[in-house]
């Protein structure tokens, strides 16, 4: 197993080492030790590759991943798997604002809590978060499933789109056009999957789910107050 | 005998058109939605004039002598500067608010005339890809589209963080624009409005957007030049701050850019415009010692070779233009103008881009109004319209004895106005003296 010591190898050619055995179809699977908080760190994977982070991360670890699965042995800073396409990705520990932003794919899974801006902007991708989620999460989301096990903060769900949000704790506030929904059979599948395949211990009848009211989908001056 | 009586006044203030707009808004309720720029009366390129050269300053012989025009953006950081033989690029306009003929027109004219185009919010289109040499991919706060692939087949990456038009402004795409393929590019359902936020989602300042483009150069091997682009708010302070996040390039654009749709409000009281953002933001360079190690380029109401070249002796290294573009294209042309009328609108006047309708077939996703532009013909318009930019731009660059339009300085112009002369910081026609000028 090829290991990489990032307190004596430059990020680019961190990066630089993963993305060619990525690129190549390796099958190895790579550790990298002493991040140190590193930023970007395994960005832009493009293959399905196996990447242990031996401690905790700076901002954009595991951004815009493609089909590698990166296992961060610590907490990640903010923006973790930022616009992942596809592939898994999961944290260990906390994971600070906008993780899984923007994502289109793939499944980031945070054994910790995730602060403010969890999911915002999401585009496809499925979060599960084992903890609580801070503030404005899911603010703008697109797609995609985002799974709490804990509580969520204010403004769950702001402005919403088409994702999903299963939360089993408590939710201080929902955003503008943010609604609770019906649990249908549907639901409960998709969540016992994500469940699964995030090792979640808990059970799809606990949680409640949350989607857009669609009253904000085309513009009217009606719906000023909203904002 | 009748009593003399004076003429009816209309009031300044209560203008026809003030007081029709106030008509609109008693009737809708609503702000007023349009596309374009600001076209409020502000100090332009216009209000400065080239000296030329005279006994103190030689010529170059118009039609014989070389006056060269490339220039290279991204030279700072990445690994592959664009190389570009004329200074005038084609800005970023989205697919969605653009049809995908007229940014397939927009790459052909580009690369016929040796420059670069802009993709816009809402993903690359392969008919911008397929016909752009040197496409540079926006890099934009919805990231509608935005993936690992399309950033490596970029040529450059635009990290958008405001446009001249409404600097601290998001967008919205009205649902009719959205079709099933703009839907299908944006991950959200057709005929939904469609915003575009106004700030990134994930960073807010600019020690964050350092950390933001490490990443982006670490997706892309370090290879592709790093734009920021800024609307004209703070120039000095946001092209200092850009320049210290690591931009290789810095777009700067003022209140003349245009928009694909935002508030009319926001359009003309928002942002300052394009002639006083440029001497700010070379100086702030120039501060940091980074002026043409960085290259500026700017945008926002740029129409002639003269307009160019003037923003390049301000100091500028290129310019962008959007508006001027589509009417190359074909925008607003008269011969549509039983259709502009049918729309309530005239000829040059049209700026309802948002909803769709628009005659010339180029803000437009509907099947019908598309296929009345030709990309191929629209393309050689355009490539024909840089032309004359670029000739114009060397023809002043000679007069002025330059044997490349870089060269052209400060020095050349002066100022027809007071506003002009302090904005530029060129001497009022006549004197020696501007607004400012340090001894006065």
């Amino acid at each position: 197993m090829p290991t990489i010591d990032m307190s004596k190898t430059e990020l680019r050619e961190v990066n630089a080492t993963l993305q060619s055995a990525a690129g190549t179809q390796a099958t190895e699977a790579y550790v990298l030790e002493n991040p140190r908080g590193s930023h970007a760190v395994a960005v832009g994977l493009n293959g399905p590759l196996d990447v242990t982070v031996k401690g905790s991360t700076g901002y954009y670890c595991a951004g815009m991943n493609k089909d590698a699965t990166i296992h961060v042995e610590g907490s990640a800073g903010p923006g973790v798997a930022e616009n992942m396409m596809s592939g898994t990705v999961v944290i260990d520990g906390d994971a600070s604002q906008y993780a899984g932003a923007t994502g289109h794919g793939g499944l980031l899974v945070i054994k910790g809590n995730a602060s403010s801006r969890c999911g915002i902007s999401m585009k496809g991708i499925d979060i599960v978060v084992h903890g609580s989620i801070g503030h404005m999460s899911a603010f703008m989301a697109q797609k995609g499933n985002l799974v709490v096990l804990g509580d969520a903060g204010d403004a769950l769900g702001d402005s919403l789109y088409e994702a999903r949000l299963f939360v089993r704790g408590s939710v201080k506030s929902l955003g503008a056009d943010c609604v609770e929904k019906e649990m249908r059979p549907e639901h409960l599948e998709i969540l016992a999957d994500l469940l699964a395949r995030a090792g979640a211990d808990a059970k799809p009848e606990e949680f409640k789910r949350y989607g857009s009211a669609r009253t904000l989908y085309n513009f009217n001056i009606d719906n000023a107050d909203a904002y | 005998m009748s009593t003399p009586t004076t003429e009816p006044r209309q009031s300044w203030t209560f203008s026809k058109e003030t007081n029709s707009e106030i008509r609109r808004a008693a009737a809708t309720g609503i702000y007023d939605i349009r596309g374009g720029g600001a076209k409020r009366r502000v100090p332009h390129f216009d209000d400065l004039l080239f000296l030329g050269a005279s006994i103190s300053r030689y010529p170059l012989e118009g039609y014989r002598e070389k006056c060269d025009t490339s220039v290279t953006l991204g030279t700072r950081f990445a690994k592959k500067p664009i190389e570009l033989k004329i200074p005038i690029t084609i800005a970023g306009m989205s697919f969605g608010s653009l049809s995908g003929r007229a940014k397939e027109a927009l790459g052909r004219g580009a690369t016929m005339a040796g420059t670069s185009t802009t993709t816009g919010d809402g993903g690359m289109t392969e008919e911008e890809r397929g016909h752009s040499e040197k496409l540079v991919y926006q890099y934009l706060p919805s990231r509608y589209g935005m993936n690992p692939d399309d950033l490596r087949r970029a040529d450059a990456i635009e990290v958008v963080v405001g446009q001249g038009a409404k600097p601290g402004g998001g967008g919205m795409l009205l649902g009719q624009k959205i079709t099933e393929r703009v839907a299908g590019m944006r991950d959200l359902p057709q005929g939904i409005d469609q915003r575009s936020a106004c700030r990134h989602p994930d960073w807010t300042g600019p020690d964050d957007l350092e950390i933001k483009i490490l990443e982006l150069r670490e997706i892309t091997n370090w290879e592709k030049p790093i734009y920021i682009k800024v609307g004209g708010a703070r120039p000095y302070y946001d092209t200092a701050l850009a320049a210290k996040a690591g931009a290789d390039v810095i777009v700067l654009d003022g209140m003349q850019g245009g928009t694909a749709a935002t508030q009319d409000v926001f359009i003309e009281h928002v942002g300052q415009p394009t002639l006083a953002c440029i001497r700010p933001a070379v100086q702030a360079l120039q501060d940091l010692g980074l002026h043409r190690e960085v290259q500026l380029v700017v945008s926002g109401g740029i129409r002639t070779g003269a307009d160019v070249a003037k923003a390049l002796a301000l100091g500028a290294d290129a310019v962008s233009i959007g508006t001027a573009a589509l009417v190359a294209l074909g925008d607003n042309d008269p011969k549509w103008e039983e259709e502009y009328q049918k729309l309530g609108t005239t000829a040059g006047a049209y700026d309802d881009w948002h909803e769709g309708r628009d005659p010339a077939g180029i803000t437009t996703q509907d099947p019908e109004l598309m296929k009345r532009l030709d990309p191929e013909a629209a393309g050689r318009r355009l490539r024909n319209y840089l032309n004359v930019l670029t000739l114009e731009c060397q023809t002043l660059a000679r007069a002025c004895g330059k044997s490349h339009v870089h060269n052209l300085e400060p020095e050349d112009l002066c100022a027809l106005t007071m506003e002009a002369a302090a904005m530029a910081q060129v001497p009022l026609a006549g004197t020696n003296w501007w607004p400012g000028k340090p001894g006065f």
